[in-house]
């Protein structure tokens, strides 16, 4: 295996970024090291960014919601002059695989809209405080603050020169939260989207590009006196105390697998597989909030939450041959139900909310993964309310129906809860239960009389929980048939069919960024007109200009 | 018909590109004159703007006898937009289009990077007289203070052929663009200039001279590299405009050698024999010969850095595009595509400066500052020649350009001027040898004192050998007024 990329990092181990703390105010400051790139062949010039970059930028603003939730507002800002940043690297890109490529853009998607999220989520408002150059992914992180304000320098500029200068899309968002969120006009985003220079000033405003300009010679005084503006206006409650985020538990074996406190990874390589099991709580859930949050990041639904996050991401960049994740749990559904009852009780604390909203983000994350997913529903397990959550974000799912000879496990069951119906929204903005039952709301609504009590399969089948029971006689034929089936298929095929099956349903900024300007981003960066060794984004930085086929598709 | 050679008056704009009868950009351009007006006046101390001034303008582009010299209120000068003769059946010297016929209008795929590159020229114009508008206060003759107004009211020519092009061919955009010029203001911290160099005063006259050696050189190269343009009107503007910039550099070159002139003769004069006694040379109110190449080592390592990077894909797509050539670019005799060419560069493995073989394309910028150095390696001769005549045993040297650097590989990085990696401490103790210090500029100022008596030179200047336009010795090259 190729160098595994680490998904974990401190703000020790920082190279890219600093936050200075200021009461509610935290100072976030990009400042590439060139040199610091994940990977040779590219030097990370003029605040450019590669997935390394990214991954401490995840970091920050995770640590800023568990570690630091007295900060009100962020002010992201360029640690350089003369650049705020100027997006992802194009040499890395050109030297990039397809599937590198198209892994990298997903998570700083992630990333984004949960800084974007942040304000909505956690009363953490970012700034994107710009000062210098702000092109393409550079203005794609500007655009995922909440607010953004320009220098007036007559030189600083915003832009998004992808289309013009390399032959792709600023895929990161910037397309759709042009007109989406900053309601820019199509026409003036067509514009906008063509000229390399970008566009600076009272232009910039004029155009919803930025929400202000600021003259240069006070810019820093205006930004902190918005912040601090921000931070006053905040809704969000102040002197709140942080947990820290202590390492997580984790080794890897020699044949891939992966061993947390509370999930295992086991591959199977020749089958294109890595089963994914989830341990249930050994204790009772924490008395109160006040014991919970002295377990911090130890505390049961907090570690599994970023245990899992760290499984997924992983099985996503460093195992992208197996095509197949198998869910599985075990443990005491009862416990579960306790542990999330305690943070959906007090969803007014700060700790319980930001532990529900990560777990929203974790699920998220599975929607998201380009593999077939598929959850097993044995004996033992505790699938109940946000872990019941697994079910519906999986393609199938598989349950035990009564015993199993010399299976002296409790039998399967399910168990629905409150969160289930609206605590961990998808992408489109709908509960995975509504989602699943789309256009069928009275299914919903029955489900809803269900919440509480262990659903044994028959039950979960004819609710529409799982895809199929099976009893002792089939559960091992048809499971393995099912898996070796799935495994034989057409990668490209299945990721395709399964993303349009995930997200019935509105369209959201969210689903059109993972969707539609995802999917025409990655068909761009097949096409040689990019890709090509003529293409532009492989001639960029030579000197020549891409030679395209002028044919339209 | 329409007079391309000589400047037509019938417009408030002098030019020789038929105005009068292009009524949009003349319109644009009246437009945009009060404002370039009114930035001129508040720059330059007010006696000054209404002093009477010896200078030339522009009357021809024909290159025997193109100025004609008179004295003029600088407010009054006529600037105008002059372009050189159009030469029939031009082609595009360089790159992908190398052959075709050059453009006559904006072709559109160019027309950002086009923009780009007239904006970022027209924006070092008038930095250099901003940076150099308090300079007249302390000129130590009229004669210097006449060649600084000729090169600032040069300059502010320069400023309007810019403008004209962004006037003429890049539509509102290219109007925007003219007014932030104005905008713009060197060392502001509103709207500073777009490149480092041109945002640091130019606080003596010392440093007036090497700037204008040395910085204004780098425009000369920028000017050589447009001018080999395959857009047509900004190779026609650009070759003017390098005719003017001789005498720039003329003012700096001269200048420096005049300095050293007195030097030398003022030690000759009381026997001081050791170049490096300073305290003594100084104390003959001189300027000794290590400053001079102190001053020299920063003016020539700031220039270096406006080549920008080592290896710069802008400058590579210029290049391609036709847009930019090299210097000289139709005197040499390669395929003038260059895409499989390659071209040695400084880079930096394992701390040491190392040359090392990229793609030609991707080192145009390296290309041009080596032909640069080449250039401004002349002019540092010919000072010599001075010093060696007196027998003084010193040498002027161009440092490394690993030296000093804030721009490409050796930016910020510790090396000592003949390209040494060095200590942070032997850096430190070096410094005050290689680098001018405050000490010495406190030094230099305090000659500072203006000289404006017809004919007389502070005493830390030589005279010139000739006067301009072969003026005598006590010709009045400025009509003071005396407020
Ligand atoms: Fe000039
Ligand atoms: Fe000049």
């Amino acid at each position: 295996m190729s160098q595994r990329i680490d998904f974990q990092t401190d703000p020790t181990r920082y190279r890219h970024w600093r936050v200075e703390y200021d009461g509610e105010v935290a100072n976030l400051y990009m400042d590439v090291d060139e040199k610091g790139g994940l990977f040779p062949g590219y030097e990370l010039k003029l605040n450019s960014y590669d997935l390394g970059v990214d991954i401490e930028l995840a970091d920050i603003v995770q640590r800023m919601r568990f570690e630091h939730p007295e900060v009100k507002v962020v002010v992201m800002q360029s640690g350089k002059d003369k650049v705020f940043c100027a997006g992802a690297n194009i040499r890395m890109l050109g030297g990039a695989s397809h599937a590198h490529k198209v892994n990298f853009c997903k998570f700083t998607n992630e990333t984004r809209n949960t800084f974007e999220a942040a304000e909505a989520d956690s009363g953490q408002k970012y700034i994107a405080a710009v000062k210098g150059s702000c092109a393409g992914g550079g203005y794609e992180l500007a655009l995922a603050c909440n607010h953004i304000i320009l220098t007036n320098d007559s030189t600083s500029s915003v832009a998004l020169p992808e289309v013009p200068l390399l032959a792709v899309l600023p895929g990161t968002g910037g397309l759709t939260r042009v007109t989406d969120k900053r309601k820019v006009r199509r026409d003036l985003a067509d514009v906008f989207c063509s000229v390399e220079e970008g566009v600076r000033g009272q232009r910039a405003v004029d155009w919803k590009l930025v929400d202000e300009i600021a003259p240069n010679s006070k810019f820093d005084e205006v930004v902190q006196e918005r912040a601090r503006k921000f931070a006053a206006a905040s809704a969000k409650p102040s002197g709140l105390k942080g947990i820290v985020l202590e390492p997580i538990s984790r080794s890897f074996g020699e044949d891939g697998s992966v061993i947390y406190s509370l999930v295992e990874v086991a591959v199977d390589r020749d089958a294109g597989r890595a089963t994914i099991t989830v341990k249930g709580p050994d204790e009772d859930a924490p008395a109160d909030m006040d014991a919970l949050q002295s377990q911090g990041s130890q505390a049961w639904i907090l570690r599994l939450a970023r245990e899992l996050d760290d499984a997924i991401l992983h099985l996503r960049l460093n195992e992208r041959e197996l095509g197949l994740i198998v869910f599985q749990t075990q443990g005491d559904p009862v416990r579960v139900l306790a542990h999330e009852k305690l943070l959906l009780d007090n969803s007014g604390n700060w700790l319980a909310n930001e532990i529900l909203q990560y777990w929203k983000r974790v699920l998220k994350r599975i929607d998201m993964t380009s593999r077939s997913l598929v959850a097993l529903v044995e004996h033992g397990s505790c699938y109940a309310g946000v872990l019941a959550e697994l079910l519906w974000a999986v393609d199938r799912s598989y349950m035990m129906l009564e015993e199993f000879e010399g299976d002296n496990r409790p039998l399967a069951s399910i168990t629905l809860s409150d969160g289930n119906f609206g605590t961990y929204p998808m992408g489109n903005d709908l509960s995975r239960l509504e989602t699943r039952f789309w256009g069928d709301l009275d299914a919903v609504e029955t489900l809803k009389e269900h919440v509480g009590r262990p659903l044994e399969a028959e039950d979960a089948e004819e609710l529409g929980l799982v895809t199929y029971a099976y009893d002792d006689i089939d559960w091992e034929d048809e499971v393995r048939i099912f898996l070796e089936e799935r495994a034989s298929f057409s990668p490209d095929a299945m990721t395709g069919m399964e993303a349009n099956l995930r997200f019935a349903g509105p369209e959201t900024m969210e689903t059109r960024i993972f969707g539609r300007l995802t999917a025409w981003q990655n068909w761009i960066f097949q096409r040689p007109n990019a890709v090509g060794p003529e293409g532009a984004l492989q001639r960029y930085g030579t000197g020549l200009r891409g030679e395209y086929n002028m044919e339209r598709v | 018909m329409l007079d391309l050679i000589n400047v037509s008056y019938d417009t408030q704009i002098p030019n020789n590109v038929g105005l009068s009868q292009d009524k949009k950009v003349l319109k644009a351009l009246e437009k945009w004159h009060p404002g370039y007006i009114d930035w001129w006046n508040k720059l330059i101390p007010q006696n000054f703007q209404e002093s009477l001034v010896y200078l030339r303008t522009a009357v021809s582009v024909d290159p025997k006898g193109w100025a004609k010299f008179d004295y003029v209120k600088m407010p009054e000068y006529r600037w105008g937009v002059l372009l050189a003769p159009q030469v029939e059946e031009r082609v595009i010297p360089c790159g992908e289009h190398a052959g075709q016929p050059a453009w006559q209008e904006v072709p559109g795929e160019y027309r950002n990077l086009l923009k780009r590159l007239i904006v970022i020229q027209g924006d070092t114009e008038p930095a250099s007289v901003e940076q150099q508008r308090l300079l007249a206060l302390t000129a130590p003759s009229l004669y210097d203070m006449r060649n600084l107004f000729q090169v600032n009211v040069e300059e502010g020519r320069h400023l309007w052929a810019m403008v004209y092009l962004l006037h003429k061919y890049f539509g509102r955009d290219g109007r925007e663009e003219a007014d932030d010029l104005l905008r713009r203001q060197s060392g502001s911290e509103e709207a500073p200039r777009m490149l480092g160099a041109f945002n640091e005063e130019t606080p003596d006259w010392l440093s007036f001279f090497m700037f204008t050696y040395f910085t204004d050189r780098d425009g000369k190269m920028q000017l050589e590299s447009l001018a080999q343009s395959g857009f047509d009107p900004l190779s026609r503007t650009c070759r003017f405009m390098l005719t003017e910039e001789a005498h720039h550099m003329f003012v700096g070159e001269t200048g420096v050698g005049r300095i050293v002139q007195k030097t030398c003769e003022v030690m000759k004069e009381n026997g001081i024999e050791d170049p490096f006694d300073v305290g003594k040379i100084r104390d003959l109110g001189v300027i000794d010969l290590p400053t001079v190449q102190k001053k020299l080592n920063l003016h020539y390592t700031l220039s270096l850095d406006l080549f920008g990077q080592e290896v710069s894909t802008n400058a590579a797509n210029a290049f391609n595009a036709g847009i930019k050539g090299r210097y000289m670019e139709n005197r040499l005799t390669d395929d003038h595509r260059l895409q499989q060419d390659t071209y040695t560069v400084w880079d930096l493995e394992d701390g040491k400066a190392v040359q090392k073989e990229v793609p030609a394309l991707t080192a145009i910028n390296m290309r041009l500052r080596d032909d640069y150095t080449k250039d401004a390696a002349g002019g540092v001769g010919r000072w010599n020649k001075i010093i060696e005549k007196f027998g003084i045993d010193f040498e002027l040297k161009l440092p490394h350009e690993a030296f000093n650097r804030k721009i490409g590989v050796f930016a910020d990085k510790l090396f000592d001027p003949d390209g040494k990696v060095v200590s942070g401490a032997d850096y430190d103790k070096g410094l005050p040898e290689w680098l001018p210090t405050h000490a010495d500029g406190d030094f230099i100022q305090s000659l500072m004192k203006p000289c404006y008596e017809p004919g007389q030179y502070a005493r830390w200047i030589a005279p010139p050998k000739v006067g301009i336009d072969n003026k005598p010795g006590d010709f009045e090259y400025v009509k003071l007024h005396m407020a």
